[in-house]
């Protein structure tokens, strides 16, 4: 089913891809429907929790979202959202303990990976998923050659000889564009700038031609210009492999013209979904709304930036209700007392708008009113 | 540049695995003040327990005369050797002295020694280091690499070499330690106010408007005067096992002053046969090292707790 | 990086003869007269005095003592020692040997057990056996070496007889010196080995080798061992370095033979030649050592440049 996925996706045009992979996204639903075979990854009321002194701090709490191949989902939050934690259960690289999945389901594929053995998710990652991180500076080891870092992939998944391996890293390195880079194979992380050191996280992650790749944060540790290049090549690369992509970020601006659907997250759960330009044009929570006014915008020059005021919740004592009642401008008593699910959206007249979702109680009243 | 680019060279290093490792991670800025530091320390069970022994050994030393049952010089040449009684708790020495009064006497030795040595070295190290900084390059790569002289002697080779041209006695152990341990603190204090001064909550503080004495009192001085307690507190204890290795080998304080590495020299003979002569001291030098360890453990704990 | 080397060797150099001079200084003012006590307590004719004084060339001012004793240690001289009037290096070269033999047997002790123990430490955090490495090692450093060597001489060596209370140089005689040395620097082995591998354990680029699906072993041996060594090999180096400059306390605990022991008999021999023979070499081998140690780090490490 892979490969046939893989081939058929390949030759697929990318609108009709899309159209396809909206269906699958709207929460909890696709698989019940039936219309489609099951999506690459679907997350299901996942619950993530880290132990502290203080307690036990809820990251995620009911998580559910899916990718399908070639598609890109963009997960926005503030930093203690989840969305990190989420990614990382995704991956099986939860810090355990403290961290543990406390409940829901993690379908790869069709199936539940949570149920694995550890032996066996180990080897997922890297031949079929794989991560990229935020700092790649921090993220590759200091004291190996990036060559030996990226042949890593190859020996250890595939058996290959040392030899052979640093072939195959330099021919990722030339794949990533990094110029030279036969002569750069054996050059250790902090000779690279830190665009290239991004191409060479990007390279490793893509070393074994993933089904889904997560980024998290992949270019916020970069100088604004080369944001641009390194997300063009991220774009570039999921296209050519046709993989399935999931890019967390905090940042409106690098979503925009990369990803298909964004599921915005706050306080370990999926607040709203939507594709990614109706989420532009109509938010349907409070807190997207919130995030889209604090965006700086030429046409307001002078005037002053929009901020949500409040910080983010604490985990371990995460608001009755709707957890972001205590910032929000709507709030009645309903958003103290009741958690709002995460409801279809649709026109004034009934209609429903594809894939799209609200934790909002008054989510008639942000997306119409 | 003639040091390694990434630290002042091994020693550096060593003190500093976080760097070596390059455990690169944005760390948050750390704002540690004085309230948390105290409030985590006492919150260290171990870091209590060793202030309450050097409060104990201070208590000692300054009360010895209370304490001790016995004179501790007085000889009875009748009583000798004897093992631990209702009079002679921890028995008498070779010469009939009571053995428990000069383990109580022995505490003033440790104290006095161990702070003014330490004390003197700071004193040294402060100047030096206040010099190197005001006049710069030029006396500042000369004082270093006095330093670096001094540095290059093991510290009780060292303080030997001094112990040979002025003789035994108290002074001359305060002053060799002193003249054998300054280089290390004025490494150390070079090291962590270049390293505080760095930090990003620093470099923070400062954007944000703080006045340079609000940035060295509230931000730079806790962390620094915190490390640099931490040290001494290890130094202290280290001054105090060289002063009683010192003793030990016969070039310490005078042989008659009841004195830790004294009495468990003069042991030596009897050993296996009248272990009462070696193990009472050796208990009192244990318990004062540990207790200046345990505080410097906990005031570094106190500053960066991730470590535990 | 040749550049480098050769500039630190010309510190060195500096070092070894700035730490000469002190002590040579320190000899020059000493009290007492070094020749007058070769006889021991007899009276001596003023006239052999002399000549013994001319003999060692203690006539002469210290700026020339000083140049004549740089000139003959460039040459490998280290001049005539006071007791047995034989040449310092004859003298040392066999203690030299005992004591690196000691050296030797306590590093590799410190190592094995020092580096092991922090490692299970770390990797268990929290666990019995990090509290019970965590204890022992915290007790370890509060004791003083005299008092350990106290401990095992009257236990192992006068009570159970295992070991011969004074050395004789055979490898049983060496155990109990070696242990010794080598418990308070294992436990500040163990105990840097436990800090920096938490330190790394937590490091991102742990996390990115979990996420690339190396299996766990691949994870800690290469990526989290090759770092946390880093700091403990610099430590250990150094540590030798003081190891093999004479360990003054246990080799005078358990009369080993070594240059540290020489070094305490020849203080209260005030035989000056054989202490400034002793005492150039300790120090010549630090500096060495650390020059050797760092270079080491910066083959570790590559983000440290030599320059």
């Amino acid at each position: 089913m892979t490969t046939n996925e893989k081939t058929a996706g390949k030759a697929a045009d990318k609108a009709a891809e899309k159209a396809a992979a909206k269906t699958a996204a709207e929460p909890g639903k696709a698989a019940d429907e039936g219309k489609k075979s099951a999506p690459l990854l679907e997350v299901r009321d996942l619950h993530v929790e880290f132990k502290t002194r203080d307690g036990v701090a809820k990251a995620v709490n009911g998580v559910s979202y899916s990718v399908d191949a070639g598609e890109t989902l963009a997960v926005l939050g503030e930093s203690g959202s989840g969305k990190s934690v989420t990614a990382q259960a995704i991956m099986g690289i939860l810090d355990s303990p403290p961290g543990r999945v406390a409940g829901g389901e993690i379908l790869f594929h069709g199936q539940d990976i949570l149920k694995l053995p550890e032996s066996e998710r180990r080897k997922l990652r890297g031949p079929k998923m794989a991560m990229i991180f935020q700092d790649a500076l921090s993220s590759l080891n200091p004291v190996f050659s990036v060559g030996n870092q990226l042949g890593e992939m190859f020996r250890v998944h595939q058996g290959m000889s040392k030899k052979d391996a640093k072939l195959k890293a330099i021919e990722l390195m030339d794949r990533v564009r990094i110029p030279a880079a036969k002569q750069r194979v054996n050059d250790y992380p902090h000779q690279f700038s830190g665009g290239m050191r991004q191409r060479i996280m990007i390279a490793m992650a893509l070393a074994l031609e993933p089904d889904l790749i997560i980024a998290d944060e992949p270019t916020t540790a970069l100088d604004v210009t080369v944001q641009a290049q390194v997300m063009d090549l991220l774009a570039e690369l999921q296209r050519e492999f046709n993989m399935g992509l999931i890019l967390i970020t905090h940042d409106l601006g690098v979503v925009a013209d990369v990803a298909d659907k964004i599921a915005v997250m706050y306080a370990g759960r999926i607040v709203e979904t939507a594709p990614v330009h109706e989420l532009y044009k109509r938010p349907a929570h409070p807190y997207t709304r919130g995030l889209l006014d604090s965006i700086p915008r030429l046409d307001q020059k002078g005037q002053e930036l929009y901020a949500i005021k409040g910080l983010p919740p604490n985990l371990l004592h995460i608001p009755t209700g709707c957890a972001f009642n205590p910032r929000c401008p709507m709030a009645q008593d309903v958003c103290r007392e009741d958690i709002p699910e995460l409801r279809r959206v649709t026109e004034q007249d009934g209609t429903e708008l594809d894939g799209r979702g609200s934790a909002c109680h008054f989510w008639k009243e942000t997306i119409h009113g | 540049m003639t040091e390694l680019a990434k630290s002042q060279g091994p020693g550096a290093a060593t003190a500093e695995p976080a760097a070596a490792t390059g455990t690169a991670e944005p760390a948050p800025a750390r704002i540690t003040q004085w309230g948390e530091i105290r409030h985590r320390f006492m919150a260290n069970r171990l870091a209590v327990v060793g202030l309450v022994l050097v409060l104990l050994l201070f208590l000692t030393a300054a009360l010895a005369p209370l304490i001790a049952t016995h004179d501790p010089y007085a000889q009875d040449l009748g009583n000798t050797l004897a093992s631990p009684s209702g009079d002679h708790w921890f028995g008498t020495d070779a010469l009939g002295r009571d053995q428990f009064s000069r383990v109580i006497y022995g505490s003033r030795i440790a104290v006095v020694v161990g702070l003014a040595s330490i004390f003197l070295a700071c004193l040294i190290g402060l100047v030096l280091g206040a010099l190197a900084g005001y006049f710069g390059k030029t006396v500042d790569t000369v004082i270093m690499r006095i330093a670096d002289i001094f540095f290059a002697f093991p510290l009780l080779i060292g303080a030997i070499v001094i112990i040979l041209v002025m003789g035994r006695g108290v002074m001359p152990v305060i002053l060799s330690l002193a003249i054998f341990s300054w280089a290390t603190v004025s490494r150390l204090l070079r090291s962590s106010i270049l390293s505080v001064r760095e930090m990003d909550y620093v470099t923070a503080a400062k954007a944000l408007g703080a006045s340079t004495s609000r940035i060295i009192i509230r931000h730079i001085m806790p962390n620094s005067i915190a490390a640099v307690m931490s040290f001494i507190a290890f130094s202290v204890g280290t001054a105090i096992v060289a002063e009683a290795s010192l003793s030990y080998l016969g070039v310490g304080v005078s042989p008659e002053v009841p004195e830790w590495g004294n009495m468990i020299s003069s042991a030596r003979d009897f050993m296996g046969v009248k272990d009462f002569l070696w193990m009472y001291p050796s208990v009192a030098i244990v318990l004062t090292v540990l207790g200046f360890v345990f505080v410097g453990d906990g005031l570094r704990d106190a500053l960066d707790p991730k470590l535990r | 990086m040749g550049k480098y080397v050769i500039r630190r060797i010309g510190q060195m150099v500096i070092v070894l003869f700035g730490a000469t001079l002190i002590l040579f200084a320190c000899l020059f003012v000493l009290p007492g007269d070094p020749v007058g006590s070769l006889g021991g307590d007899k009276a001596r004719d003023p006239a052999v005095v002399q000549e013994l004084r001319e003999r060692y060339g203690l006539d002469k001012p210290l700026v020339e003592q000083y140049g004549n004793y740089v000139t003959n240690l460039v040459k490998g001289d280290l001049g005539e020692d006071y007791t047995q009037r034989r040449q310092v290096t004859e003298v040392l070269g066999p203690k030299l040997q005992n004591t690196a033999k000691l050296a030797l047997a306590a590093i590799v002790l410190d190592v094995v057990i020092g580096m092991l123990a922090g490692l299970i430490a770390a990797l268990f955090r929290y666990s019995f056996w990090d509290v019970l490495v965590t204890l022992l090692t915290t007790l370890a450093i509060g004791f003083p070496s005299f008092v350990i060597g106290s401990i095992f001489q009257s236990q192992f060596a006068v009570k159970l007889g295992w070991f011969p209370l004074i050395s004789d140089g055979s490898f049983n005689s060496l155990i109990m010196p070696a242990v010794t040395l080598a418990i308070i620097d294992a436990a500040l082995v163990a105990r840097l080995m436990r800090g920096t591998m938490l330190e790394v354990l937590r490091a991102d680029y742990v996390k990115t080798a979990v996420a690339k699906g190396l299996p766990r072993r691949t994870v800690l041996f290469k990526h989290v061992l090759r770092n946390s060594v880093i700091p403990v090999v610099t430590y250990i180096g150094i540590s030798f370095g003081g190891l093999l400059g004479g360990a003054l306390i246990t080799e005078a605990i358990f009369n080993w033979d070594g240059i540290g022991f020489a070094l305490v008999t020849a203080i209260q021999q005030q035989n000056n030649p054989i202490i400034v023979g002793v005492v150039t070499y300790g120090v010549a081998v630090f500096v060495v050592l650390n020059l050797l140690v760092d270079l080491l780090y910066a083959m570790l490490d590559p983000r440290i440049r030599l320059s």
